[in-house]
């Protein structure tokens, strides 16, 4: 317990925060690094899952391609771009992309598929074009799964962008290659922690927009069904037997 | 004027929903198509939208081919009404009734000003138009898909089953409504239902087709009463049950109508 305790003292020391290789600098870079890379997953994610849910060609492709990513080794990428292209952050940043990538696509393909058809063929009737029935019909209702994807590509970037210090690429990484490099168990707590604690934070915030996000016209009909149900309890069949009955069935035997 | 001229239509899983049919109809009238499912209906009624386009043969609107038109625009021009409304559900419902317009270019103020109006020619309260779909009940859904299909005040007025999903107390006020509206805008409507007794109610024109996209009779309400074509026809019109014939009795000397189980249905006037 003290490993922790120290971890925490630490954590709190202010002039661990200050300076060009201080908390402070990296929790930054940490950010930086992690919001650049789901924004260029996005960028690709995002219109590739949408053309996909909406047309539904491509989709074996998709969840082929995305589910053969997903099983890439982050560090062997990173190892490998870096070697490709040096030192800095290209390497962590194409591998957290390719890592990123597939979170989003599915999420943006799934919303966008999950949207009820017929509202689609009503879009469609009325005479909305196709990029208006993406924008305008099918990408406000899905949004929330969209917005789930995107949260999920965020956790595994900010966990994962503790690489990006092995190719000197900065973050919150490089208190933890330090403390490995020294043996300083000290150090590897306090980073991991931090990191652990930016994760939980960044999930907390996307699960909020996720509930933000929900159309006022979807959560109002929700709310409108449940209302217009009774408030009882449905009779249950089948219901468990009480605990006594086993008891007493076994006593007949 | 809408003219099917040799129209067919075969999926691309092979089966064939409309088999060569000639259809004329005529302007400023409500003309149903009946039939029960898999009779093409539906396919056909949406080859006048181009939501589907014929394997064969051609659809034109006032003689043009309406596979000459551009689709989007095609629809903007159509009203279209279906079964579950088919509204937006994250949009308002002025939203909903004011989609097309705007889609037109229609300046917002005026669009909304308009559904509003529109709300009150299908009866509906405008303390309404700012709910959402959801909080609506089934019959005031339906009533917003026909303002919303007539917000471009359209010369075509396409309606598929949309009374199918409401309670019968409902649909009976919905068909009641649609037949003072149709009095008073005289709209070429094109009606899809598989209640022949709905079909008789509103159609002027009722077309009956068979499985497989076939045209069975098409004629008056009278037409088809007075002469079914086959045995199919007086089996779906219910003639061969007897449930369309109605006898004469004398009751002090007024001659009264009775149907077939001998209620009274009105009396003859000289």
């Amino acid at each position: 317990m003290n490993l922790f305790a120290d971890a925490f003292a630490w954590l709190l020391d202010p002039a661990n925060w200050d300076g060009p290789d201080g908390i402070g600098v990296l929790l930054l870079q940490h950010l930086l690094i992690t919001f650049g890379v789901v924004a260029i997953a996005c960028g690709i994610g995002i219109p590739l899952g949408m053309i996909v849910g909406h047309t539904g060609r491509g989709r074996e492709v998709v969840v082929a391609l995305s589910g053969g990513l997903r099983a890439l080794p982050s560090l062997g990428v990173l190892t490998l771009v870096a070697l490709w292209l040096g030192i800095g952050v290209a390497g962590p940043a194409v591998a957290l992309v390719v890592l990123a990538v597939p979170s989003v696509l599915a999420g943006t393909y799934s919303a966008i598929e999950s949207v009820d058809r017929r509202t689609v063929d009503a879009a469609r009737g009325m005479g909305m074009t196709e990029r208006q029935i993406i924008l305008g019909v099918e990408t406000p209702i899905g949004l929330p799964t969209l917005i789930g994807g995107v949260r999920s590509a965020v956790l595994q970037v900010v966990a994962t962008a503790t690489l990006a210090a092995y190719v000197g690429a900065g973050g919150l990484g490089g208190i933890l290659f330090l403390g490995l490099k020294t043996g300083d168990y000290t150090l590897m707590l306090a980073a991991s922690i931090l990191v652990i604690a930016l994760a939980l934070v960044l999930d907390g915030l996307f699960a909020i927009l996720q509930r933000i996000v929900v159309p006022a016209g979807v959560r109002a009909s929700r709310s409108g069904t449940t209302r217009g149900r009774p408030t009882r309890r449905p009779a249950t069949t089948g219901s468990p037997a009480p605990a006594g009955s086993s008891a007493t069935e076994g006593k007949h035997h | 004027m809408i003219e099917f001229r040799g129209v067919s239509k075969r999926f691309d899983d092979g089966t064939l929903a409309v088999a060569d049919v000639d259809i004329v109809i005529p302007p400023h009238r409500t003309t149903v198509f009946v039939g029960s499912s898999g009779s093409g209906k539906t396919t056909l009624l949406r080859m006048i939208n181009r939501m589907v386009d014929p394997t064969s043969g051609a659809v034109l609107i006032d003689g043009e081919d309406v596979a000459g038109v551009d689709p989007v625009r095609l629809r903007r021009g159509i009203g279209y009404v279906m079964q579950n409304s088919g509204l937006l559900p994250h949009r308002k419902v002025i939203d909903n009734v004011a989609t097309v317009p705007l889609l037109r270019g229609t300046p917002k103020r005026e669009a909304r000003a308009h559904a509003l109006e529109l709300l009150d020619t299908v009866g509906l309260d405008r303390s309404l138009a700012d709910r959402y779909p959801g909080q609506l009940s089934g019959g005031q859904q339906q009533r917003v898909g026909v303002a919303r299909g007539l917000a471009v005040d359209p010369n075509i007025l396409l309606m598929d089953e949309p009374f199918g999903a409401v309670d019968p107390i409902v649909r009976a006020e919905l068909q009641q409504e649609l037949l003072r509206l149709q009095r008073d805008l005289g709209k070429t409507v094109v009606f899809v239902t598989h209640d022949i007794d709905e079909a008789f109610l509103l159609g002027d024109q009722v077309i009956i087709l068979k499985t497989g996209g076939e045209i069975v009779q098409s004629g008056s309400p009278a037409e088809i009463l007075a002469h079914p074509a086959d045995d199919f026809v007086s089996g779906f019109v219910g003639a061969d049950r007897g449930k369309r014939e109605l006898t004469v009795t004398e009751v002090d000397g007024r001659r009264v109508v009775v149907d077939a189980d001998g209620r009274p249905a009105g009396v003859l006037t000289p």
